[in-house]
């Protein structure tokens, strides 16, 4: 022990008490798993080996001495490139924020510190989490586990396949439109995106805000919810932070889901789900039958509509916040030939193309004129959403589709066309909209590759979600297999 | 397909310079985005109220109470140009 670098976090913690090892030993694995797969995988931007040896060789003393240790103590752990860690690298994925280092930590990252956590290092994501490849990187694509020659979808892709590889038990992720979900899909990982405010946004460097939302990556939904545990909470640094109380998470894990309503959402099972992808999440629910919980078919009629509303909004949201990338007061500045210049040289040079494209897709629905016939029609669908999924849980306690259309594709292969890169998100981005919980882990392949399921669950009701899920893996065992890479 | 012009305007508005290819580029792929969003005008959407926020909280507020901020070093030392304890910037106003 740890034999493997595929042991859990809470084993590792467990073996750590036990004095079956010790963090130094876990950390090492860490980075030898690192050091054998990342040149081909290609998870992390920054890794900071040294700091980690030294908190790990910390916490073996404490652990030595039987001291009451927190509950990630030494655990290694990996977070999206968007989350502020004080004074390390923070760059989006993006030019405009190479070399800057924020002068404080998100929320997510302070709790992480106190949970014991040791920070193994920073993954790559699509530019300000702008994609659902990990090809919008400044710094190259994150290349899926599965199969190197695909994608492990994003925005989070470095994050899931960081989890996927062995290289960490645990990551943070971030997700405005799937980007946990997808990514955790793609590379057979469990993810989850927890209801808007139940995880504090401050230190997540912005996309949409009324989006956006932290999450965990883990290998199976029981680390998941420990995670979670770690990491949620309101914040009075987050004014969107609710105040309601911890969803105690693993706690929950026990209560078996039996007499509970599955909504299988119909609509969800049309054109373009790719076979593979609708036998394996029809298999999904045979098993969640025979656990007891009964299946129901619910409508979501306003499913369609979710992606073009959601592709306004989120960009018209991006293009106010990254208006604050200005060359000023941070990051990247190249000089112009007066101040407006200055801002439209730097922005020109610090930005990528799919930043680029959404700052323009979303001045423009924003801009007057356009704003009734694009942006406030968009915020009217996104009513809809919600009362579609009001409806949905009057008859079911858990909603469940693919988390995607199909499995991961060809680096390469959508990358010319933007909306076929947006269909990607088709079954995630209503959670979004409507603000819920949604949750990916894996339920069986197609072509070799994982194939994702996804559970959504009324606000705040992650508890149910991991519940569900747990009981799942309780009877499969997909979430065991391990990649070829690794 | 929008208009160059309009692809121009908008790049104006967003403080960004572009290439004589983005402006081709983004009027084809914005307009194709755009014609796809029109599905929404197709929706019966009258009487539906907008939302702006999936969760239904108003005015925040928290106690008046001073709290430290961040080092003013430590943020000052992130800025591309920096004096005597301020940001230095490219001129505002033109002189005289």
């Amino acid at each position: 022990m740890p034999e493997t670098p595929f042991e859990t976090a809470r084993g590792l913690v467990a073996a750590y008490r036990a004095q079956r090892t010790r963090p130094s030993e876990a950390v090492e694995a860490a980075l030898a798993q690192v050091e054998r797969h990342e040149p081909r995988v290609r998870a992390f931007l920054h890794l900071d080996a040294e700091r980690a040896r030294t908190e790990a060789a910390a916490w073996d003393r404490r652990y030595a001495a039987g001291e009451d240790t927190p509950p990630l103590a030494g655990v290694p752990v990996a977070l999206k490139d968007n989350l502020c860690t004080r004074g390390a690298p923070t760059t989006c994925g993006s030019r405009i924020l190479e070399g800057w280092r924020p002068p404080y930590d998100a929320t997510v990252v302070a709790r992480l510190r106190t949970a014991g956590a040791i920070l193994l290092g920073k993954t790559n994501l699509d530019e300000f989490a702008m994609g659902s490849s990990t090809e919008n990187s400044a710094f190259g694509p994150t290349r899926n586990p599965w199969d190197l020659s695909r994608v492990p979808g994003g925005s989070s892709g470095g994050s899931a396949a960081a989890v996927a590889a062995g290289f960490v038990p645990l990551a943070l992720g971030s997700d405005t439109g799937g980007s946990i979900r997808l990514p955790a899909g793609f590379c057979g990982v469990v993810g989850l995106k927890p209801t808007y405010g139940r995880v504090s946004r401050y230190g997540l460097v912005a996309f949409a805000s009324s989006l956006d939302q932290i999450g965990p990556l883990a290998r199976d939904v029981e680390d998941c919810a420990l995670l979670l545990d770690a990491i949620a909470g309101p914040d009075p640094l987050d004014t969107t932070s609710a105040r309601v109380p911890p969803p105690q998470a693993r706690a929950a894990l026990g209560a078996a889901p039996r007499g509970l309503r599955v909504g299988v959402v119909t609509d969800a099972f049309g054109a373009g789900v790719a076979p593979g992808v609708a036998a394996a999440i029809r298999e999904a629910l045979r098993t969640l039958e025979g656990l007891g919980l009964a299946i129901e078919e619910v409508a979501l009629p306003t499913l369609e509509a979710a992606l073009p509303a959601y592709y306004l909004l989120a960009p018209a949201e991006a293009s106010a916040n990254l208006a604050r990338y200005d060359g000023m007061r941070y990051g990247l500045r190249a000089a112009g030939a007066d101040l407006v210049d200055t801002y439209r040289q730097t922005r020109r040079r610090g930005f990528g193309p799919e930043v680029k494209r959404r700052i323009m897709l979303g001045t423009y629905a924003l801009s007057a004129g356009y704003y009734d016939a694009y942006y406030l029609r968009a915020q009217k669908v996104r009513t809809l959403v919600a009362r579609d999924f009001e409806r949905a849980f009057a008859r079911a306690d858990v909603v469940v589709m693919p988390v995607a259309p199909t499995p991961a594709f060809a680096i390469g292969e959508r990358a010319a066309d933007p909306l076929q890169m947006y269909l990607a998100d088709v079954f995630t981005i209503p959670v979004n909209l409507a603000g819920l919980p949604g949750l990916a882990l894996p339920c069986g392949f197609d072509g070799g590759l994982p194939v994702g399921l996804q559970l959504i669950g009324r606000p705040f009701d992650e508890a149910t979600l991991l519940r569900v899920g747990h009981a799942y893996q309780q009877a499969t065992d997909w979430h065991r297999r391990r990649p070829p890479v690794a | 397909m929008i208009d160059r012009d309009t692809v121009e305007h908008v790049a104006r508005l967003a403080r960004l310079a572009l290439t004589e290819e983005e402006r081709e580029r983004f009027a084809e792929q914005l307009g194709r985005i755009l014609e796809y969003a029109d599905r929404l005008s197709a929706l019966p959407l009258d009487d539906v109220p907008p939302t702006s926020h999936a969760l239904p909280m108003t005015n925040v507020l928290r106690d008046d109470a001073v709290a430290p901020s961040l080092p003013r070093d430590e943020v000052l030392a992130q800025a591309p140009a920096r004096r005597d304890g301020f940001f230095v910037v490219p001129r505002v106003f033109d002189e005289g």
